[in-house]
């Protein structure tokens, strides 16, 4: 299957999707007025990759911001990642914040409580 | 009043005295909206707000600008040109940066976004997360992918109750003003 590899704005996010190596990275800001429309290759690939999954997906999310139109987008990716775990597949979501950033733990913990997913929270330092 | 009428120096005075960073009136399309948040940034780097509230600054920010961006798309797309124009005003005093944004907004969505307000100001932390939770979860959501969630993610990480105004300007439109406060711990 493809890869897909998207050059970070100053209003979205660097995104990779490597289907070989069962590998989604997310990382920068997310506040595209359109989120869907953003979003809705991201969304086609897992989709077609949930057909035939790698025994391990690993997910990083490390976002400096995101909107409240992207978090709508950002749990469409989770479902899907949801139903690949759902039907056996090892899946693993690393969300990243800034120490100093209860906002950004506290977005990862909403959706740790959504998603029945393996959900790693791990802070980093302040760059 | 004419122009020749208008006391900029009053104008200048109030903007001074509320310390006015950044104001606008106008239609907030995507290129304003890039723009007004560009600057905003440049202006909170410049002052050496900490890392924690630039942050939640700039996200109240994006919000508060996105809604005014997806409110004037919606009028556009009804055909109502004439009120799809905003206001939008920052400000900063000792303790807080203050934001204000007003717009036009058909009287009889009033009742609902009122509801909506009055039920975000009556959750504490907790039940805020509750909320936001459930919003983020149901399947409701408008082609660009508003929700709904923003003026709950603004209680959130403001941290203060939300202020606003609905006046009414005649039998069609109410102009909506929305006052945001966030503190500077």
């Amino acid at each position: 299957m493809g890869k897909i590899s998207i050059e970070g704005t100053s209003k979205t996010p660097t995104v990779l999707f490597d289907s070989d190596a069962g590998l989604m990275e997310l990382k920068g800001r997310s506040i595209p007025e359109n989120s869907i429309e953003f979003y809705k290759p991201i969304v086609e690939s897992l989709d077609e990759y949930s057909k035939g999954p790698k025994a391990a997906t690993k997910v990083e999310i490390q976002l400096e911001y995101f909107n409240t139109s992207s978090s709508k987008c950002i749990l469409d990716l989770f479902k899907k990642l949801e139903a690949i775990h759902k039907a056996g597949n090892e899946v693993l979501i690393n969300w990243y914040y800034e120490e100093d950033d209860e906002d950004m733990l506290e977005a990862g913990e909403d959706y740790q409580a959504i998603i029945k997913v393996p959900f790693t929270m791990i802070e980093v330092e302040e760059e | 009043m004419s122009f020749m009428n208008l006391n900029i120096y009053d104008f200048y005075q109030k903007m001074e005295s509320n310390d006015i960073m950044l104001s606008f009136k106008g239609d907030v399309t995507a290129e304003m909206l890039t723009s007004m948040l560009q600057i905003m940034e440049t202006k909170l780097e410049n002052l050496g707000e900490g890392s924690k509230v630039k942050r939640k600054v700039y996200n109240v920010l994006v919000e508060c600008l996105q809604n005014l961006y997806h409110h004037r798309d919606e009028m556009k797309r009804k055909g109502i040109d004439e009120e799809s124009a905003a206001i939008f005003m920052i400000g900063r005093d000792d303790s807080s940066y203050n934001i204000v944004t007003g717009n036009y907004i058909l009287a009889d969505r009033v009742s609902k976004l009122k509801s909506r307000i009055d039920q975000v100001n009556s959750l504490d932390r907790d039940g805020l997360k509750s909320l936001y939770k459930e919003v983020l979860n149901n399947d409701e959501r408008s082609e660009k992918g508003g929700s709904g969630l923003g003026i709950i993610d603004i209680a959130r990480k403001s941290k203060q109750k939300l202020v606003y105004d609905f006046m009414d300007v005649d039998d069609t439109y109410s102009f909506f003003s929305l006052y945001i406060k966030i503190p500077q711990k």
